[in-house]
């Protein structure tokens, strides 16, 4: 391995300063993605600047929405009982990444900046309108994670730039999400496809107890008839995409589908159909993209149906069910 | 451009001379002489350099070995008494046959290891979990499942 010297900044601004005076240097935080590229002899840094020591990267912040810091693991998320509860679909994107291993030390901050196609964070991120905290030369500023997402390991940062951390924010009281990867293997998997979707319903007209009565029922398929028959009504929906394109992407003509409309079996099978058609994925070696489209068809309706299962389910202790 | 790092490794303080650019599976193995940790894949995708930092199994060929600095390591060879006595998952792993080739061992009895000491009494799910990350070509990981459930059995019991 080629030699380079490690330095192990506390702050973003020392950080920052290591960066601008010296030579050939490359940010790295958990090291899953830095250190394989490394290996692979991809990336052959100078100088590797940690920001694993930062202090002020390492915050999970639950009040009104949720702010998590760049430097925090996808361990420490999926241990979060609050993230799990209420913004499961990036509950669900943690708690299957890579490892056990990987978990531990890769960030939720790396996730984002290396920016795979496949990248399992993206989705939730994109479903939760999720706003990039980026340090700068002249200060902090704010980016939409659609914005900063450019394409296949590509994002909107200058040279120098670190994410601090990544802001979510708070969610209707009627709300469900949920993240399904889809792999031929359990763990320790790339997705073949990845869809997130969040939906809140209006609950307006109905009596506050209205979920109990939902609560007693098992089968997936009479939730939607008794959400179609007393007429609810989605609020709100986002549904992104992974690996269909060169970067995760929202099926915008699928939410718009979603929006206002009263809840049914078959709105679900034609919004699944219509994220199909915004999808454009490529045959590899992980999957054909004819197969890859019917699986987007397929996953949307089952990612909306197991975002309204947890939306009903949302005060229970089961939730995110794993379903 | 050699650094001098300090940490605890199997119990015991030690300081070392490191290049920047070591992982610590490179100290461990090549420096050290622990060859307790393998390197498989060499991309923390095989588990078998799996080793415990501050109480949570990482992958040590992707450690930086000047991460290392300040913390708690424990290896394989950490685990058995001074007089020999193996610890309760290895010798259920004896005792099961959670063991083939052997290569996969090491790594999957730290990555068990970190499981029990953080959860005692795991399902057969959190035991699958915890070593998802540890490839095993050879014993189809049922004898590998059992041998953990029931170390995780005897560790309770005492």
């Amino acid at each position: 391995m080629k030699g380079y010297d490690y330095y192990k900044p506390d702050t973003i601004e020392e950080a920052m300063k290591m960066m601008s005076t010296l030579d050939g240097a490359e940010y790295i935080a958990g090291g899953t993605d830095v250190m394989v590229l490394i290996k692979k002899k991809a990336l052959s840094p100078q100088n590797l600047i940690s920001l694993r020591n930062i202090s002020e990267l390492s915050y999970i912040d639950t009040d009104n929405g949720l702010r998590i810091g760049s430097g925090v693991t996808h361990s420490r998320i999926s241990e979060s009982d609050f993230i799990k509860r209420h913004y499961s679909a990036l509950f669900d994107a943690v708690s299957n990444i890579g490892s056990v291993q990987v978990r531990n030390v890769g960030t939720v901050g790396g996730n984002i900046c290396n920016a795979a196609p496949s990248a399992d964070t993206l989705c939730p991120f994109l479903v939760f309108d999720a706003v990039v905290l980026i340090a700068g030369q002249k200060g902090e500023y704010q980016l939409a994670i659609d914005d900063f997402l450019l394409g296949p390991n590509r994002v909107a940062l200058a040279k120098g730039e670190i994410v601090k951390g990544i802001n979510l924010p708070a969610l209707g009281a009627n709300s469900g999400s949920a993240y399904i990867k889809h792999t031929r293997r359990k763990a320790m998997e790339l997705p073949i496809v990845g869809i997130a979707a969040r939906i809140d319903i209006d609950a307006k007209g109905h009596p506050n107890d209205w979920k109990e009565a939902f609560r007693r029922i098992d089968d997936i398929s009479d939730m939607l008839r008794l959400l179609e028959k007393e007429r609810f009504v989605c609020n709100d929906a986002r549904i992104a995409m992974g690996v269909v394109a060169p970067r995760p992407i929202r099926a915008k003509k699928a939410e718009s589908a979603l929006q206002g409309k009263v809840i049914s079996e078959g709105l679900l099978d034609e919004i699944g159909r219509i994220a199909a058609s915004e999808s454009q994925p490529r045959d590899t070696l992980r999957g054909e993209a004819w197969y890859r489209r019917e699986m987007v068809h397929v996953l949307t309706k089952r990612a909306v149906l197991m975002a309204l299962e947890r939306m009903i389910h949302a005060d229970s202790s089961n939730n995110p069910k794993t379903s | 451009m050699k650094r001098e790092i300090a940490f605890t490794l199997n119990n015991e303080e030690i300081a070392v001379e490191v290049e920047p650019n070591w992982t610590l599976l490179y100290l461990l193995r090549e420096v050290l002489e622990m060859t307790g940790a393998k390197e498989g894949c060499g991309v923390g995708e095989c588990g078998a350099c799996t080793v415990i930092v501050d109480g949570n199994a990482i992958s040590s060929c992707l450690y930086p070995v000047m991460e290392v600095e300040g913390k708690n390591v424990t290896t394989i060879e950490g685990l058995s008494k001074e007089d020999g006595t193996l610890h309760p998952l290895q010798q259920s792993f004896i005792e099961n046959n959670g063991v083939q080739c052997g290569y996969c061992t090491s790594g999957m009895i730290m990555s068990a290891k970190a499981l029990l000491d953080k959860n005692p009494d795991p399902t057969e799910n959190d035991i699958r979990v915890s070593i998802a990350g540890n490839i095993c070509r050879c014993t189809g990981y049922v004898q590998i499942v059992e041998s953990i459930r029931k170390a995780a059995e005897k560790m309770k019991n005492t």
